[in-house]
């Protein structure tokens, strides 16, 4: 049984192979990139535009509310990143209703290296936000004890975005696959349907998911030393009065 | 029974306990989860926004671990690490 896209192998030369995880991820990265190339060529301010313009401006304001709601306050910095995540993520999804093709996100790499980008970009977002030391002390926040656990949570945050959503996505080709040799015709349809479902879902999460956490790294010390550089000025004056 | 057989029984009967165990559990949080948000909802329509994505975060987070129970059975069926061990096992054997 073919578990991903992985084992769709095109061509092969030597220790070469091309298979089908990177060759549906660089079709979309192209339907991607090249079709926001044309939409975006002719661009108008007037009344008047095209629906492709109307489309990609729902999209591109959508996305940044959402971000901004998360609790990032200027979220044209990080529409880049999260918006590339999301679109990604769901147009591999939604490309499902074309017959021979298979998700590149149901391949255990290709959500590895999504996640690891995550992972990659957090403590730069943080960095640049507040500072190498600034970002540094988030990590010993309440005491040095939970140093550790911090790291262990930055790890294993990353490895439960990979495993979540390879597994959603295998889940719904494997479901679909198993059906088919049980029920032909319509089951394998309405679970097409509720993979589609699932497949914007996963999108969703998963960039919801990159902008909770750097914004978790991005605003960690302003609420902190705020209100703890009085609250320390102030009990050093009492005390030489006391004596 | 060989050691084979053994392998493959146990590997088949800790599948279905895995994802059936898996599936389980996660959907009980999940459905408490679903009517605590429906009820929040009922009570606060206007704070709809913030509940959806919240319940849609939370929702992820509890799916996920019905996600690895669904992995791991996956992994004990088509990729067991120990079929080749057991396999390189009966060959060794066979071939004394």
């Amino acid at each position: 049984m073919r578990l991903s896209a992985d084992q769709m192998i095109f061509w092969r030369h030597g220790v070469f192979k091309l298979n089908g995880t990177i060759v549906f991820t660089w079709a979309l990265m192209l339907v991607l990139v090249v079709g926001s190339m044309l939409v975006t060529r002719r661009l108008s301010t007037e009344l008047k535009r095209s629906r492709w313009q109307n489309l990609l401006e729902i999209i591109v304001t959508t996305i940044e509310k959402q971000i901004e709601e998360v609790g990032l306050p200027h979220p044209e910095k990080y529409l880049g990143f999260l918006g590339t995540l999301f679109l990604f993520v769901a147009v591999a999804a939604i490309c499902t209703v074309i017959p021979g093709y298979a998700p590149p996100t149901g391949s255990l790499s290709t959500t590895a290296a999504l996640a690891l980008c995550v992972f990659v970009a957090v403590p730069l977002f943080g960095i640049g936000e507040q500072g190498l030391g600034g970002y540094l002390r988030t990590y010993v926040s309440p005491t040095v004890i939970m140093l550790p656990f911090n790291l262990i949570s930055e790890l294993s945050r990353t490895l439960a975005l990979a495993v979540r959503l390879f597994g959603n996505m295998m889940s719904g080709t494997m479901i679909i696959a198993i059906l088919l040799t049980i029920t032909p015709y319509v089951f394998p349809l309405v679970m097409t349907l509720l993979g589609l479902l699932t497949g914007m879902v996963q999108a969703y999460i998963f960039s919801i998911l990159a902008a909770v956490y750097i914004a978790a790294a991005v605003r960690v010390r302003k609420p902190r030393h705020a209100p703890a550089a009085p609250a320390r000025a102030q009990p050093v004056k009492p005390q030489p009065q006391k004596k | 029974m060989d050691s084979i057989t053994i392998v493959a029984v146990v590997s088949i009967a800790t599948a279905g306990l895995t994802t059936g165990i898996g599936c389980m559990c996660p959907a009980l949080g999940e459905g408490r989860s679903v009517a605590t948000a429906l009820t929040a909802l009922a009570q606060q329509p206007d704070a709809s926004a913030t509940i959806t994505r919240t319940l849609f975060v939370g929702l992820a987070m509890i799916e996920s671990t019905a996600i690895y129970c669904f992995v791991v059975s996956m992994i004990i069926i088509f990729a067991n690490p120990f079929w080749n061990h057991v396999i390189a096992g009966a060959a060794h054997a066979a071939g004394k």
